[in-house]
Formats: C-alpha cells, sequence, structure tokens
C-alpha cells in the first residue's frame, strides 16, 4: 500500500546557548534518525513522554521545524520546504490541530472569520457567499450550530474552541490531519467527544491522522499503528494489536506497566 | 475503618458554600459541601474543570481570592478554620494542614536554592536551628527518593526535571510535621512513569497516618490511591463511596457515565469512546434542578425542577444526590 | 452525526466588551468626561470671548489686570494686555494638537517597527532593536536644538522631534508583546496556514497588541505635552502669535509675583489635562485587559 507521507531518518538537533560569553554550545538531539509511514486513510499515533521529541516531529512535518538531516515524502515525492509554490498546494493537503484550545485560536476572530482566513487561505480565493456556505457548513461538521460563528474564543468552553481549530483544519478537505496533543488540555468527558468527531472525520473523508500524544489510552482507541518515541529514537512501531499486546521493546512494556489502571472487579 | 471511627475526625467540612463576586453578579463556585476525613486516610475530590474541586480546597486554608468569601464550616482537629484571622490560619498552615500544589514549576520559587525551600518553614518558626533544619531537609528529600540529598540540597529548581521538583514539593510540604496534607492535581503536569512514584510516595504518606485529601480529574490516580471518593459536579457532590465501590458501581449517572467515558487499556478496543454530550457546567450557570439533567442519559421531568439531596445509601455508608439512582449492578450490565 | 449545540450566552463584541468594563470605572468616566469638557472649551473658548488672542487691551488701568467677571477678562489679562481666557484656549489647541499629531506619529512607527522586530526575532530583531537603543542614546535636546537651528522654528519640526522621540519607547513595548505572541498557538497556526508574513504581523499580531498600544498612547500625551512645554520654555517651541500651555506657564513663571494668575491658570488647565489622561489612562489599560474577561 502507498503511504502518504514518509519521514525517513529525520534528525534535529537545537543548539542551546551555555551560560556566559565564552561557554562551548551545547547540543540537544531532538529527534534521531526517526522513520515513520502513514497508510491512505491510516491514522497513526505517536506517543512517547516529554522530551520524547514527538512534538518536533509532528513541526518537521508541518514544516515548521526544518530537519538537519533526513527527509519528508508526501506521497514518495520528496517535499522541499522552500518551495513556495509547491509549499502552498501541500498545505491544502496538510493541517494541524494544536493543543491549548484558547491558544491557537486568535482572541481577535470570531469563530467565523479563523474558518474563513483558512478557506481563502488555503482553497481561496472564494467568493464571499460561497465561503460562508462552506463556513456553515464546516461548522456544522464538527457539531457547532450557524449561531457560533460569531463568538469569540473566550465565549467558548474548551471542547468547542477545539471544534472550531478542528472546522479550521478540515475546511480546505486535507488528506492528512496532523494533531499534536489535540486532547490533552480537555476535560475526560469533552475528550471523548473530541477523539470521536476525529475517528468520525478520518472515516468519512478518508482523512489520515497524525496523532501525537502522552496518553497511550485514547491513541489505542483511535490509531491503527503506532510509533513509540523515546529521547528522539524510534524505540517500536507497528500495528496496534501488536504494540499493546505484545510490545517488544522494554521501553513500550515500561510505558504500559506505568498507565495507572482502572478494575471494574477489585481495586487492590 | 470502624477502629477509626470514634475518633475525632481530622477535617470537618458542614455546608461549605464558596461565592465569588464578579462583574457580572455573584457566583457560585462551591455549594453545600460536607465531607469528613480521619487520619491515615485518603480521600479523592474527583471533578472536570468547574466544579469547584480547587476552590473546596482554597476555601478550607483561607486561600481564596480577595473577592470570594465562604460560608459554613471547616474544622481541622476541632478548630474552626473559617472566619479565623491570618494569624490563626498561620499557625495551621504548615505545620497542621500542609498543601502539594499542582505545578511544581511554578510553586518552586526559581531563585531560591532547593535548600532554603524545604528549611524556610522551619527556621521562620523558629522550630529548628540551622543544622536540624538542614539535617531534617536530607531525610525528608531521602523519604522522598532523591538520591544525593547534600548536593540537591544546593541546585536551582529550574536544574531538576519536572518529577523531581514534584517531589522536592512534597518534601517540602512534609517538612513541618503536618497532619492533614491537601494535594491540588499532583500528577497532572507528570509525565506517566513520574506518576507512578509519586503515587506510591503519596500512599506511603497517607501510610504514616497523615490525611490525604486528593484533587484530581484522573481516575486512574483515584484508583491507585484513594481510600474513599467524593463525586464533585457543579460546585456540589453528587456522590461518596468507597474507591472500590465507586469503580464497581457507580450510582451517580454522571460518575457512571465519567468512567465509561474515559479511555482504558484493558477494555475492548472499539474505536469510539463514551463521551457525554454538552461541556462541562462553569460557576456561571445557573440551574434549575439537578445540573447534570441536561446531560443526563436517565434524566426525568421531575430532575429539572427539584435539586436532589445527598442521601445515603442503605449499604456500605455511600451516599448518592440523584433522584433516580442507578441500581447495584447497572452500570456493570450497560458495560457488557 | 452533528449534535446540535444550542448557543446559549448572547453574543458580545470585543469593543462592546470592554467599553462595559471603562464605563464600570468612575475614575475613568469622570476624567473622560473632564477632558471631553476641555477640548469643546479649547474648540470653542475663543468665540465667547470679546477678545482675540492678540488684540491688546488699552481700556484697563494697567495691562495686566487680574480675572473679574466685569469687564469680560475671565482669566484676566497678561502683561502685554492681552485677554488670557482667549490665549489659554489657543494655547490649549496647539497643545493638543502636537500632543495628538505626535502621538499618531510615534504610534504608527513605533508599532509597525516593534511589530515586525518582536515578530521576526533573531538577528533582524537584533539589528533593529539596538538601532532604538542607540537613538535612545542620542541626547534628544541637542539633537532638537540642532534641527531648529537649521532649518528655523517651524511646527512641523515639532511634531517632528516629539514623533521621532516618542517611537522609540512604543516600539520597545510592541516589540516585547510581539516576542511573547509569537510564541502563541494561533501564531503558529497562522504560518501553518501558509500566510505571508507581512498578513500575519498586520492580521494577528498588531490587533492583540492594540489594547496594550492604546493605553501606552494615553499615557504617553502627557509626556509629550510636557516635552513641548519644556521646548516652548526654552524658547523653542511654537512662537508667536501662537501660543501654547508651555509657552503660557513660561511667560507666567515671570510674572509670578505681580500676576500670579497667569501661571496659575494655564497651569490648572495643563494639570487637569494630565491627570484626565493618567486616569484614563489607568481605566483603559483594566478595561481592555484579556484576562479580566470572565
Amino acid at each position: 500500500m502507498n503511504a502518504l507521507l514518509r519521514v525517513e531518518s529525520a534528525s534535529v538537533r537545537y543548539a542551546l546557548r551555555g551560560r556566559g560569553l565564552f561557554a562551548p554550545v551545547r547540543h540537544l538531539d531532538a529527534l534521531r534518525d526517526v522513520s515513520i509511514s502513514i497508510p491512505e486513510g491510516g491514522r497513526l499515533g505517536v506517543v512517547g513522554e516529554s522530551g520524547s521529541g514527538k512534538s518536533t516531529l509532528a513541526r518537521v512535518v508541518l514544516g515548521l521545524v526544518r530537519a538537519d538531516a533526513g527527509r519528508v515524502l508526501w506521497q514518495e515525492c520528496a517535499i522541499d520546504y522552500d518551495d513556495a509554490i509547491a509549499m502552498r498546494s501541500l498545505r491544502r493537503e496538510m493541517q494541524v490541530v494544536f493543543q491549548d484550545p484558547f491558544g491557537s485560536l486568535d482572541p481577535r476572530m470570531t469563530a467565523g472569520e479563523a474558518v474563513g482566513e483558512a478557506l481563502q487561505a488555503l482553497a481561496g480565493p472564494v467568493p464571499s457567499v460561497a465561503a460562508q456556505d462552506r463556513i456553515i457548513a464546516a461548522l456544522a461538521e464538527v457539531g457547532l450550530g450557524a449561531a457560533f460563528a460569531n463568538r469569540y474564543p473566550h465565549q467558548l468552553s474548551g471542547g468547542q474552541c477545539q471544534r472550531v481549530a478542528i472546522a479550521r483544519a478540515t475546511v480546505s478537505r486535507p488528506r492528512l490531519l496532523v494533531c499534536d496533543e489535540a486532547v490533552s488540555a480537555l476535560d475526560v468527558s469533552v475528550q471523548a467527544q473530541i477523539v470521536n468527531l476525529l475517528h468520525e472525520l478520518s472515516e468519512r473523508h478518508g482523512m489520515s491522522l497524525l496523532f501525537i500524544s502522552h496518553n497511550l489510552a485514547v491513541v489505542r482507541h483511535l490509531c491503527d499503528h503506532v510509533a513509540v518515541l523515546q529521547r528522539g529514537r524510534v524505540a517500536e512501531q507497528g500495528g496496534r494489536q501488536a504494540i499493546f499486546g505484545a510490545p517488544q521493546a522494554q521501553y513500550t512494556r515500561d510505558l504500559l506497566a506505568a498507565v495507572p489502571r482502572i478494575d471494574r472487579q477489585a481495586v487492590e | 475503618m470502624t477502629a477509626t471511627a470514634r475518633q475525632e475526625a481530622l477535617l470537618e467540612v458542614r455546608n461549605l458554600d464558596v461565592r465569588f463576586k464578579t462583574a457580572q453578579g455573584e457566583v457560585q463556585a462551591v455549594s453545600g459541601v460536607s465531607l469528613d476525613m480521619q487520619a491515615g486516610e485518603c480521600l479523592a475530590i474527583v471533578g472536570e474543570s468547574g466544579s469547584g474541586k480547587s476552590q473546596l480546597l482554597m476555601a478550607c486554608l483561607g486561600l481564596l481570592a480577595a473577592n470570594g468569601t465562604a460560608s459554613g464550616s471547616v474544622r481541622f482537629a476541632g478548630r474552626e478554620l473559617l472566619g479565623s484571622s491570618e494569624r490563626d490560619l498561620n499557625g495551621v498552615r504548615g505545620t497542621g494542614i500542609a498543601l502539594l500544589p499542582q505545578d511544581p514549576l511554578s510553586s518552586l520559587t526559581p531563585h531560591l536554592r532547593i535548600g532554603t525551600l524545604l528549611t524556610e518553614g522551619l527556621l521562620d518558626r523558629g522550630l529548628a536551628t540551622r543544622d536540624e533544619a538542614r539535617q531534617r531537609a536530607m531525610r525528608a528529600l531521602e523519604d522522598v527518593d532523591i538520591s544525593d540529598p547534600a548536593a540537591r540540597l544546593r541546585q536551582y529548581p529550574h536544574e531538576l526535571s519536572g518529577g523531581m521538583r514534584q517531589r522536592v514539593a512534597l518534601a517540602t510540604a512534609l517538612m513541618c510535621g503536618p497532619r492533614l496534607l491537601f494535594a491540588d492535581e499532583p500528577t497532572t503536569a507528570l509525565d506517566v512513569s513520574v506518576q507512578a512514584r509519586v503515587i506510591e510516595l503519596l500512599r506511603g504518606v497517607r501510610d504514616r497516618g497523615l490525611g490525604v485529601l486528593i484533587i484530581t480529574h484522573d481516575l486512574g490516580v483515584v484508583a491507585g490511591l484513594a481510600d474513599r471518593v467524593a463525586v464533585m459536579y457543579a460546585g456540589r457532590i453528587v456522590e461518596t463511596a468507597t474507591t472500590a465501590e465507586l469503580f464497581r458501581d457507580p450510582r451517580h449517572p454522571y460518575t457512571a457515565a465519567l468512567l465509561a467515558a474515559v479511555p482504558r487499556l484493558d477494555d475492548s478496543a472499539q474505536s469510539r469512546l463514551q463521551g457525554i454530550a454538552g461541556d462541562p457546567p462553569q460557576p456561571a450557570d445557573r440551574f434549575s434542578g439537578c445540573a447534570f439533567a441536561p446531560r443526563c442519559d436517565y434524566a426525568v421531568d421531575a430532575c429539572s425542577v427539584q435539586r436532589p439531596e445527598l442521601r445515603s445509601i442503605a449499604a456500605g455508608g455511600g451516599t448518592v444526590a440523584c433522584h433516580r439512582p442507578l441500581a447495584a449492578g447497572a452500570a456493570a450490565e450497560a458495560a457488557t | 452525526m452533528a449534535e446540535a449545540l444550542a448557543a446559549t450566552a448572547p453574543v458580545q463584541g470585543l469593543w462592546t466588551d470592554a467599553w462595559q468594563r471603562l464605563r464600570r470605572s468612575r475614575a475613568a468616566i469622570v476624567a473622560a468626561t473632564l477632558l471631553l469638557l476641555v477640548i469643546v472649551l479649547a474648540v470653542v473658548g475663543p468665540w465667547l470671548s470679546a477678545y482675540t488672542v492678540e488684540q491688546v487691551d488699552w481700556s484697563q488701568a494697567t495691562l495686566a489686570t487680574p480675572p473679574s467677571l466685569a469687564n469680560g477678562h475671565w482669566f484676566g489679562t497678561d502683561a502685554n494686555g492681552r485677554d488670557l481666557f482667549v490665549r489659554v484656549w489657543i494655547g490649549t489647541r496647539m497643545s493638543l494638537l502636537v500632543a495628538l499629531l505626535s502621538t499618531l506619529v510615534s504610534v504608527m512607527i513605533g508599532v509597525a517597527w516593534g511589530a515586525t522586530a518582536g515578530y521576526l526575532g533573531g538577528r533582524v530583531d537584533d539589528w533593529m532593536m539596538r538601532f532604538v537603543d542607540v537613538l535612545y542614546a542620542l541626547p534628544y535636546m541637542f539633537f532638537v536644538i540642532i534641527l531648529t537651528v537649521v532649518f528655523g522654528r517651524s511646527l512641523v519640526l515639532i511634531f517632528l522631534a516629539i514623533g521621532a522621540v516618542g517611537w522609540l519607547t512604543m516600539a520597545r513595548i510592541v516589540r516585547g508583546q510581539a516576542l511573547a505572541l509569537r510564541q502563541r498557538e494561533f501564531v503558529e497556526a497562522a504560518i501553518a496556514l501558509g500566510l505571508p508574513t507581512s498578513t500575519i504581523i498586520a492580521r494577528h499580531i498588531v490587533p492583540n497588541v492594540l489594547g496594550t498600544v492604546i493605553v501606552y498612547a494615553t499615557l504617553t500625551v502627557p509626556q509629550v505635552i510636557l516635552f513641548e512645554s519644556f521646548l516652548s520654555f526654552l524658547g523653542l517651541g511654537v512662537q508667536e502669535p501662537l501660543t501654547s500651555l508651555g509657552r503660557l506657564v513660561a511667560e507666567g513663571a515671570l510674572e509670578m509675583e505681580s500676576s500670579p494668575w497667569l501661571l496659575l491658570v494655564p497651569s490648572a488647565v495643563l494639570a487637569t489635562i494630565l491627570l484626565c489622561l493618567n486616569f484614563l489612562g489607568d481605566g483603559l489599560r483594566d478595561a481592555l485587559d484579556p484576562r479580566q474577561r470572565t
């Protein structure tokens, strides 16, 4: 099966300024030789703890951070992040939802304006009447009525803000949606709603997901493939059954063991 | 549990109300909360954002914001805390009740060394000499599994990892020998592997005979640590039970729904999770009748008219505030 | 499956929200009203009096007369027999004009400079802000005096001189805000949309710093008025027959012992304007603070 997106041996190294004028520059390897692949319509979960490099990986894929080595391939063609024309059409296909529901929306723009901006930037120019219809449709698809188009982020709950962010990211019908800890800042009852929404959108439109999270249980429900990152390297990668049922790497086993269990029958 | 039943409750809260004056009028964050805590037990208060659980903690310690007022009664070891002067409260804070705040990055003063942070409580109160305080600080660090305590004392908070900072915060809280520990979302900012260690340490604190009151939204933490649980929704307690009972047999529809919404590693990996429609209520929201009624699968007309009172359930000592509490075993049936 | 989530709370624009909060601050409302009164008088005042700004009244016993309702010189006359009421309001017009125009210029330059430097960051930011630091270090008085000598004393020069100094602090403040905003996720989202840098700065950065800019501008206007007054005090500011509050205060100071009203009246007007602007600035800062929104 053809991979929609493939990352080949990506490495990212940050230079940390040492203390003092003459201190040597120390390096932090955020990603080391990381390779992952996302099939068409597939959902890849990338899990790891803090410092594992999972957020850096998301940013490399989106082009927000440049890899020092390695490359990213879209439909088996290497992406040139400096090619403005190519990037313009690529962005239509690949969008992102961030972690902080309130922080990822411009506080001075209404929900409708935020979605409209994305529409014009990615699929534009679109005449305003048609644009209005598409904005309302995008909001409806994430479960928000037309009245929400006029609301500002501070008038919305965390879950509603995240829905707006998802509407903004999917209005151009991208083929890949990158979710960087997209449900981590939400209450449990709302988290479940958003996970279901992402799953539904993915199924309905054949949209692939790159789902970054530290929450193994959520990844297990949403994703069919999983990559486990440890300090910038891929510790293990595989299908959901394999990773959760029969983990090969010790790190994966430790990670799974550390998740607190809720056992209905008896509690220690 | 029966042996301690005759002891005076370490913490007794009766009908606690917390209100805030805002530009939009008065907002009620906590309504009519009553609970008891004994020494050597861990009580978990579970709720989502807007449930009022943090304000409950702040009210007990007299740490509400300037526009907040608390009414009702909070008795610690027989002493009434609400309405006490700052001086009296300072006598209780640290030595009687200690606070473990949520984010160790902001709760440890960045420009002070760990040693200073650990010993300032003792030294300010004149409870120990400098040397004694230092010795106790090193022992406290050892108690929370931090290696090489002498070196750590000289370090600054930013030089430690998140997990270590939280353990230092715990050591600091325990330095003045409190009888009750309030822990506000102690594991939220931590990685999974570190969470497990902190939960273990808190279990140790409880086993040493302190009372531990933990605020959390993470049911996994509750399962690993708490003896009893109180579930809060829209500023009120809607259910209390022992931990085992709560997970086996939730009686309030909200508790059942919350348990169903948590994704597990050990259930069937269905892709659909069970969310609860709508959003958790905020303190400014007003309800007639039960606050959960709009989102409840079992609501009837009476639920929107009459607010249910917290009542005992015959077996086990738990309580629930619901007009139509789930029957015993109902939730387990629904899950299969 | 679209869950129908009904909209519950009434929708309110951001500026309406801020306006309502401002109305609640009594000090800000009083200050704004007084300021409005001063502005109205500055516009209308000279027409209310029978005298003009230059007209010398020879009819009184001495040239300089104290305020009196009887002879129509409500604020008295100055050492040259000119009516002070008219001169004070003409002077106020000039001071306010200079202050507002200079502040406008310094806001425009400062916001553009600071937002760009803060957003771009890195070396560009370093160089842009070093430039600001160098300008800061220049003794601007010296600079203004040289310009005056070279170009003569014109009104335009005063605007430019004051604007040239005022934009520096505005740039620093805006740069700090822009630097913080750059880290917020909604800016990353805009970059991910592929929007050009100029669009991101104009659409996402500038509107989010406007609150701070407005507040700071109201607190800058007093500084500008004082600076202009200082220039006038030195004889470098507005020239005859035009006058400004600064000039009036300077002239009044000379006659302080014999004709105290010549100092007291323009000083009172100046002080009122400065106080009102400060209170208004405080009120605006609280009203526009995004963290206080519930």
